[in-house]
């Protein structure tokens, strides 16, 4: 029966975020005039975009019952690793792409390869990898950031497509791609299947090792995304750059109702996990709360959400 | 001895509308054992969770000891003496027996009130409680250590200690070999002569008549009825619980034996088994036999590639192969219904469809995508030809009863086709019902072409569904009997050969 009204208050815990999400929205749209317009919005939609594409990549990783702390230096190593192909009359715009996001590939499978072959848990394995990702990017980058970029790379990630900032495009177009994978693909069941419960998807035949290379690959890959579109944005490739994002990220998914043992979760509830993260800080800048008060309000809506959560489990 | 210590009247709850328990009543008199009976999903879990709080009924009086329960949490109801023994046993594996015997108690056993832990005293208590017990378990040894029938004693000793004087086992017989069954019924029997008194709930016929007293059956969430032991026998039991006669259990063999499918020679595994060897033809039906630990499942996963052998050879229609992984095992045609349905069966967050398309995935796709409709059409065709007591295929796996559940694990492994299925306790935890259904189920399947082994402690089943057995001894293989031959006293004899 316990499993019933987890259930039950799982569904009501992320239509809660999202009721929260709206009211949150429309109550700032009514006290601050600057919320609701479409420089803001899409100021929104920039800055949360970098998070979100992490939060994806981790929201796969956490179905499969694991956890991926290397993220952020993920972001700075591929970020590092592109700019320094990116610099103008040097190469065409789609070397320090395809670079960055081999490299954030590389990383991933790495992680998926140490999990799957020495069985030592994915915890350790990417607080490991976090920190020689760290010192990758400062070893890439002689521990200096790297500046003078190209037009056409800068565009990535300040540029617009009809108006619309092209951050958010890609934002959209990775939300698509990564809830096909999640619910249409034999590759998205098996991520489920091996979260919630691997030994039983290892008897069904299922290849637990190859399940798991794929989502640390793929969340090495968006962590690329990530890298990139920041380096771009900011112009310069920091080594520094992308500290504590693996946190934000995981924060997205949890608050988006991924449960941290495995098995459940969704994109759409990451996304809106992701643009509540976004929409409360934007409003609190919009407030004048400054960003240690900003920090403390974070901390409380994680467990806050989480809470909602696991209110279920209490009896009847 | 006839003093009422427990009554529940007119007890009902309903989850989302539908009525769980409906009107039931029980009453429980010291020094009983009192079974209680009913197919799965007939509201027993339902029933003995309200019970120990840790459900709310909707409306209904629980009178213990003359006084209606009114504050009814957990803790409130075990300091009042109601304790259950779990099906799934809950301890902490690190700590030592003692510590999980007087675990949430320390303070009152270590006899000072400032939160200072005195483990000393909470073994020797613990000791004696064990040895009133006459249990020969190390009070400071890790509970990690013990077996799932010392884990059992602990949680006894446990409600004892806490002057337990109505004590609920949920299937504690299901995992333990006979050898400590009978010291369990020793037990209860010393319990019941103290004036506890006992609910049991148990699938096993035999058992249900040697220990209880009384006995009351629940179907579909209703009350029966209450009748002393010796007033029933097995068939007029069985027909109040499924609400019809079952006249014959198992149907007769029928299915024509073909060609060789599968064969084994001298498999070995170091410290499981030895010297095993067998062939499987299509449309038979092999039992494999033996006490706890004889090595069946170890056999079954070796063969399934769970656990793969050191040595031996293995062939398929004649042909060797070599199976390293349950994903080889599959696409040889290789089907396994593990024991263990829980950990191995199925995936408790996904729905019926889910976990039944689980294994066969690739045949409901295009390309890497899934075609929603063809799974969807598949699922359907599964649950009417398997009869799966669903709500509908997007239902929570979790949410089925235990028979249904085991349903939606072989159709799973179904779905693979495979040419061998190996069942390993198939109707464990099942009820009379689903049992005879998984019966017909299976000599559907012989009769389809599929080779069958069939791994089972109950040895009417074993003896009353195979054509041949093979029979183990602590790893290694004694007999192969032929059905007209087999009897439950050979099958014993060579069992403890």
């Amino acid at each position: 029966m316990e499993n019933k009204f987890t259930s039950r208050f799982r569904g009501i815990g992320q239509y809660g975020i999202f009721l929260a999400f709206v009211i949150i929205c429309l109550t700032l749209a009514l006290s601050t005039p600057k919320f609701f317009t479409v420089s803001n919005l899409m100021n929104i939609g920039t800055q949360v975009s970098i998070n979100a594409l992490l939060a994806f990549g981790v929201t796969f990783v956490i179905i499969t019952g694991g956890i991926d702390l290397s993220l952020g230096s993920m972001v700075a190593v591929t970020g590092v690793l592109a700019a320094s192909f990116a610099h103008p009359d040097t190469y065409p715009i789609i070397v320090p792409v395809f670079i960055g996001l081999v490299g954030g590939l590389a990383i991933g499978a790495f992680n998926g390869l140490v999990i799957t072959k020495s069985k030592v848990p994915p915890f350790i394995v990417t607080l490991g990898t976090m920190t020689i990702g760290r010192g990758l990017a400062l070893i890439l980058s002689n521990g200096r950031p790297i500046s003078n970029l190209s037009d056409s790379f800068n565009f990535i990630g300040g540029g617009n497509l009809f108006g619309i900032p092209f951050p958010i495009i890609i934002l959209i177009l990775a939300f698509f791609i990564c809830s096909a994978i999640l619910n249409k693909t034999i590759l998205g069941r098996y991520m489920y299947a091996v979260g919630g419960n691997e030994p039983a998807a290892r008897a069904s035949g299922i290849r637990v090792n190859h399940v798991k290379m794929w989502v640390y690959t793929i969340c090495g890959l968006l962590s690329a995304v990530g890298g990139i579109l920041l380096t771009s944005r900011i112009t310069t490739g920091q080594p520094n750059a992308g500290a504590g994002f693996e946190l934000d990220a995981i924060a997205a998914a949890i608050i988006g109702g991924t449960s941290t043992s495995g098995g459940t979760g969704t994109m759409t509830g990451t996304l809106i996990g992701a643009l509540l993260i976004g929409v409360i800080s934007n409003s609190l800048d919009l407030l004048n709360v400054t960003s240690y008060y900003q920090q403390v309000v974070m901390g409380a809506i994680i467990i806050g959400a989480v809470v909602l959560d696991s209110m279920g489990k209490d009896k009847n | 001895m006839t003093e009422t210590i427990l009554q529940i009247k007119n007890l009902t709850k309903s989850f989302s509308g539908i009525k769980a328990l409906d009107d039931v009543q029980l009453t429980i008199k010291k020094g009983e054992v009192h079974a209680l009976m009913g197919e799965n999903g007939a509201g027993k879990s339902t029933f003995m969770k309200i019970l120990i709080g840790l459900l709310n009924p909707d409306s209904g009086e629980i009178i213990y000891d003359g006084n209606i329960i009114k504050d009814n949490s957990v803790s409130e109801i075990s300091k009042r003496g109601i304790s259950m023994i779990h099906q799934e046993i809950l301890i902490i594996p690190e700590l030592t027996v003692a510590q999980n015997i007087f675990l949430g108690r320390e303070r009152e056993i270590s006899g000072n009130k400032n939160g200072w832990l005195n483990d000393k005293n909470i073994a020797v208590k613990a000791t004696e409680f064990l040895r009133e017990l006459g249990v020969d378990i190390d009070a400071n040894i890790k509970m990690k250590y013990l077996s799932v029938a010392q884990m059992q004693m602990v949680e006894i000793a446990k409600a004892v200690s806490n002057n337990a004087r109505v004590i609920i086992m949920d299937e504690p017989t299901s995992a333990i070999s006979d050898k400590e069954v009978s010291t369990l019924f020793r037990i209860i029997k010393d319990l019941k002569s103290k004036g506890v008194a006992i609910i049991y709930i148990s699938h096993k016929m035999d058992e249900i008549f040697e220990i209880s007293d009384t006995i009351t059956v629940l179907r579909d969430g209703k009350y029966i009825a209450t009748k002393n032991a010796s007033e029933l026998d097995k068939n007029s039991l069985i027909a109040m619980m499924v609400g019809r006669e079952i006249n014959n259990m198992f149907p007769e063999p029928v299915a024509e034996k073909g060609k060789i499918i599968l064969s084994v020679k001298s498999l070995n595994k170091k410290g499981k088994f030895a010297g095993i060897s067998f062939e499987v033809h299509a449309g038979e039906i092999l039992g494999i036999s033996g006490l706890m630990g004889a090595g069946r499942t170890e056999i079954a996963e070796a063969i399934y590639g769970l656990s793969p052998a050191d040595g031996g050879v293995i062939f398929i229609n004649g042909q060797e192969i070599k199976i390293k992984s349950p994903r080889d095992a599959v696409s040889y045609g290789i089907g396994y219904v593990s024991e263990d349905r829980k950990r191995l069966g199925f995936i408790p967050q996904l729905s019926v469809s889910k976990n039944l398309t689980l294994a066969s995935l690739s045949k409901h796709c295009r390309g890497i995508f899934i075609d929603n409709q063809k799974e969807n059409k598949a699922v359907d065709q599964m649950i009417s030809d398997l009869k799966i007591k669903t709500s509908g295929r997007n239902q929570k796996v979790t949410h089925l009863s235990g028979g249904n559940q085991q349903k939606v694990v072989i159709g799973k492994v179904l779905a693979t086709l495979p040419k061998v299925l190996i069942l390993d306790e198939p109707t464990r935890g099942v009820d009379v019902g689903a049992k005879f259904e998984i019966y017909k189920l299976i000599n559907n399947l012989a009769v389809q072409g599929i080779a069958i082994i069939m791994i089972s402690s109950e040895l009417p089943e074993i003896l009353g569904i195979s054509d041949r057995i093979l029979v183990l001894s602590k790893g290694v293989q004694t007999a192969i009997l032929s059905r007209s031959e087999a009897t439950q006293e050979l099958i014993m004899k060579y069992s403890i050969q």
